[in-house]
């Protein structure tokens, strides 16, 4: 089967948003859920990315997705009409969706994709949304309309004051979660984010759900390498997850082993940022 | 007098009727050719090279023929073998391959990876005779050998398939078991699409079994035999994920369903340390080596894997080995095999046992890790491990390691390689209603392989816990043989 991409741009530097024709995927996808692509099948790596959206009327489903290293440079570098060999899912449990209550979304940088299916699934089922989104600065921001059109209040943070708050998103988190009923948070972001969020969650004594983004290969259960630590007790984060209440996972454990294949991850992508520069491989 | 001319002799004397069964005993029992031990630490070709012809109709010459044939007793599929072995001697391989392909349809991967010598070649006479195993006749060399010639002629042995029924078998998980269901149903006549997990079809033999010891090219063929057979192969699919069984049977017309999608949810020691950074599973060690060729890191592929100068492999069985072996490929510079058990309890296959020796593998017995030390950065940097001694027998019948208090020891290592075993993969099972499964989460069959959902069959390791290649294609033989039946009712 192949997987075409419809459409495709650059949100901000090195962040990308494609449209990729995957019927069954999109068919079957519920907010939360993930994917694993392969751009080509002998040597390529295995890339897990959230679920962004689907079209179910044009078979496609939407990625969004920031180039950090080799292989999502390389799909960064693929253009509409190209096709990507392997594209496997839905993976991972679907959120829990009800009507909570007063449910507030915090976003951290590439976190605001996956977090905008379940953004848009809580607000259809009836809660009232607070959308927090932080990013570096004011060019790192993604989906701010997105959040706009399907938030009751949106809240945007930037690092360096850019735009919106000067602040980091456990700031305003805080501050809603002292002067009004909060029933759930969702945080999803770079890990450090979410480690806090939860924390200031935990302080109110507030449910908190994150969405880990570990190191993964098979996505079905089968290697054992997304495991964290959750309660004490070892998770598989595609099959048991993505998403876990935050107060139960041991952040520091998980962001050591994302650090895993650092040096060989770097020496990758130096060498394919200068096959390009070098016009070999494009 | 050289291999030619003494094989030369005793045909003679095999065609005149005056070879003896004494005569037969003294032939040398022919020696696998194989790659250097040195040479072959730094690649991953193929360590077995195969017997020659002449080799392989000496070794042939060797078997007595036993009226009985004790030998396919011990065969799972039960291969005529005197019937193909007398066909190699005669030099009619095309006819031993015939006979061969009667009961199995992956000869070149048997004849690799089967546990002969608790198989077919346990109950050998010629073995039983000296004593010794490992003086059976080889049959699963000869087998290789007639399936690799087959393969060097090109022969094209695509099974005719029956007039459409109009009916539609949905097959999930590409294994050994699978390719064996789809097949034989789509012989029948049936309309047959597999659907694989992964971006590669194969099953463990693609993912866990390593290029050394079984060549992807050979599993390839057998997977375009497939598809000229007109067996549809859909990748990139979790059953239960993707779609349902139910939905596959209520909705898109499947008519019939085989379940063959292994075992794999990787067995944890729980102890101390085991989320440290250079702690795999097997199954992630072996899936980014062989699938991902991270062996190829930098050269093309790019999937990584640890850079490692010291592993410890834990565990006693084949999957253990092709972690070790795998590791000493990928450069590591001291591998250690550590299991609780003695060598003699191990459940690899002995020549996988030797080949490990061969290559430098160092074997630590009787003892199994306590906890895994990590320096600052949560790296491994150290082992610690316990001695043991042998008790009672427990309930398999192996003496129980038991360990030995104060014996505690610590190796320097900065990768652990954990091979104790795989669970059943719950997926399937917590997304089709209605199935029966037993306490450890297998499914459970029927003697015809049927589950307890009509129309569904299932087989291979998701059934037996973890078993074998030629166990799981047996199983694939019986549900094919119900499926069949049962849609000719339908
Ligand atoms: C369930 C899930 C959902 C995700 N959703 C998104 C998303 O919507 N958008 C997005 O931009 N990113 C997402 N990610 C992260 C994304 O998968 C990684 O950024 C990507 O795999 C990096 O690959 P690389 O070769 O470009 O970078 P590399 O140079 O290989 O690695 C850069 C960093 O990415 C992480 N990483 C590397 N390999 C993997 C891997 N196989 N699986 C997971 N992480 C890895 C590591 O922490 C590493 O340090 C998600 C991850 C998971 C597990
Ligand atoms: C490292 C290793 C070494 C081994 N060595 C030997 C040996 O020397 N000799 C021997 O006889 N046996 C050996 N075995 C055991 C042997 O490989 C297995 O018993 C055999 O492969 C089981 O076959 P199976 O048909 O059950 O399917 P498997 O080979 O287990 O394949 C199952 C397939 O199903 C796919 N799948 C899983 N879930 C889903 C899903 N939800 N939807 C779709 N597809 C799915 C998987 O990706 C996989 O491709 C070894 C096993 C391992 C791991
Ligand atoms: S299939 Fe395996 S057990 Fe049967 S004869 Fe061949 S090697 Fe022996
Ligand atoms: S038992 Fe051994 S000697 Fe007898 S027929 Fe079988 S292979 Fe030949
Ligand atoms: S990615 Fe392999 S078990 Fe989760």
């Amino acid at each position: 089967m192949s997987h075409k991409i419809l459409s495709k741009k650059e949100l901000c530097k090195d962040v990308y948003i494609a449209d990729i024709e995957a019927p069954l995927v999109a068919a079957a996808a519920k907010p939360g859920q993930f994917v694993i692509i392969c751009l080509q099948t002998t040597y390529s790596e295995r890339i897990p990315l959230t679920i962004a959206g689907t079209d179910e009327k044009n078979g496609s489903i939407r990625l969004i997705w920031q180039a950090v290293g080799k292989s999502t440079a390389e799909f960064g570098h693929l253009k509409v009409g190209d096709e990507l060999e392997n594209v496997l899912g839905p993976l991972g449990k679907p959120t829990h969706i009800e009507n909570f209550g007063t449910v507030v979304c915090v976003g951290g940088g590439i976190g605001n994709a996956p977090l905008l299916p379940i953004a848009k699934g809580m607000k259809q089922a009836g809660n009232k949304v607070i959308s927090i989104l932080g990013a570096r600065n004011k060019s790192l921001l993604i989906l701010e309309d997105d959040f706009k059109a399907i938030s009751d209040e949106l809240i945007i943070v930037t690092d360096d004051g850019s735009y919106g708050r000067k602040a980091v998103v456990t700031v305003p988190l805080d501050e809603i979660c002292q002067s009004q009923k909060v029933d759930m948070v969702v945080a999803i972001g770079p890990a450090i984010m979410m480690k806090f969020a939860s924390q200031t969650a935990v302080k109110h004594n507030i449910p908190v759900v994150v969405s880990l983004n570990t190191i993964m290969i098979d996505g079905t259960g089968m290697c054992g390498g997304c495991r964290v630590e959750v309660g004490g007790q070892t998770k598989f984060v595609c099959v048991d997850g993505p998403e876990f209440d935050g107060s139960k996972v041991n952040f520091d454990l998980m962001m050591k082993r994302m650090q895993a294949y650092k040096k060989q991850e770097q020496q990758a992508l130096e060498e394919y940022k200068h096959k390009c520069k070098i016009g070999l491989d494009k | 007098m050289n291999d030619k001319q003494l094989l030369e002799e005793l045909l003679n004397k095999h065609k005149a009727g005056t070879l003896k069964p004494a005569d037969r005993y003294n032939i040398p029992p022919q020696a696998m050719p194989q790659q250097d031990g040195v040479a072959r630490r730094s690649n991953v070709e193929e360590v077995a090279l195969g017997y020659n012809e002449t080799q392989a109709r000496l070794e042939a010459l060797r078997c007595l023929g036993c009226k009985n044939a004790p030998c396919m007793e011990g065969c799972p599929v039960r291969i005529k073998i005197k019937d193909f072995i007398v066909e190699i001697v005669e030099g009619n391989f095309q006819k031993a391959l015939g006979i061969i392909r009667e009961n199995s349809l992956l000869p070149a991967v048997c004849g690799r990876v089967c546990p002969q010598e608790v198989q077919c070649q346990l109950p050998c006479t010629v073995g039983k005779k000296f004593k010794n195993v490992d003086m059976s006749v080889s049959i699963g060399r000869l087998e290789r050998f007639v399936s690799d010639w087959g393969r060097k002629q090109h022969e094209n042995s695509t099974p005719a398939v029956a007039a459409p029924t109009g009916k539609k078998v949905a097959i999930l998980g590409s294994g050994p078991g699978g390719i064996v269901v789809a097949t034989d149903v789509r012989r029948a006549g049936h309309d047959v699409t597999i659907f694989e997990a992964f971006h590669k079809p194969g099953g463990v033999m693609v993912y866990g079994i390593p290029e050394f010891r079984l060549p992807k090219a050979i599993v390839q063929e057998e997977i375009d035999g497939l598809e000229k057979m007109g067996v549809k192969i859909i990748r990139n699919f979790v059953a239960g994920r993707t779609k349902t069984v139910k939905e596959l049977m209520e909705k898109d017309g499947f008519d019939a369903v085989y379940i063959g999608v292994g075992a794999g949810l990787p067995m944890f020691m729980n102890i101390e340390g085991e989320h440290l950074v250079g702690v795999y599973s097997a199954n992630e060690y072996l899936t980014r080596a062989n699938l991902m060729k991270a062996y190829d890191f930098g050269k093309g592929a790019d999937t990584p894997i640890a850079m490692s100068k010291r592993v410890a492999v834990v565990g006693g069985g084949n999957v253990a080995m092709d972690s070790a072996r795998t590791a000493v490929r990928l450069g590591a510079e001291k591998v250690y095999l550590i299991y609780r058990r003695s060598e003699k309890e191990m459940p690899a296959r002995v020549e996988e046992v030797h080949h490990a020796k061969e290559e430098g593998i160092e074997f630590h017995l009787l003892r199994n890790p306590k906890r895994i030390i990590g320096n600052g950065d949560g790296v491994v940097n150290a082992i610690e491990c316990l001695k043991f001694e042998l008790g009672e027998p427990d309930a398999s019948g192996r003496r129980r390691p038991v360990p030995i208090e104060g014996s505690e020891f610590t190796i320097d290592v900065d990768t652990v390689v954990v091979a104790i075993g795989n669970g059943a993969n719950p997926l399937i099972g917590q997304t089709t209603d209605g199935l029966a499964l037993n306490k450890w989460g297998n499914i459970t069959v029927d003697d015809n392989c049927k589950t307890s959902l009509d129309g569904v069959y299932a087989g291979g390791d998701i059934v037996l816990g973890a078993a074998t290649v030629i166990l799981a294609m047996g199983q694939g033989r019986t549900a094919a043989a119900g499926i069949n039946e049962y849609l000719a009712k339908k």
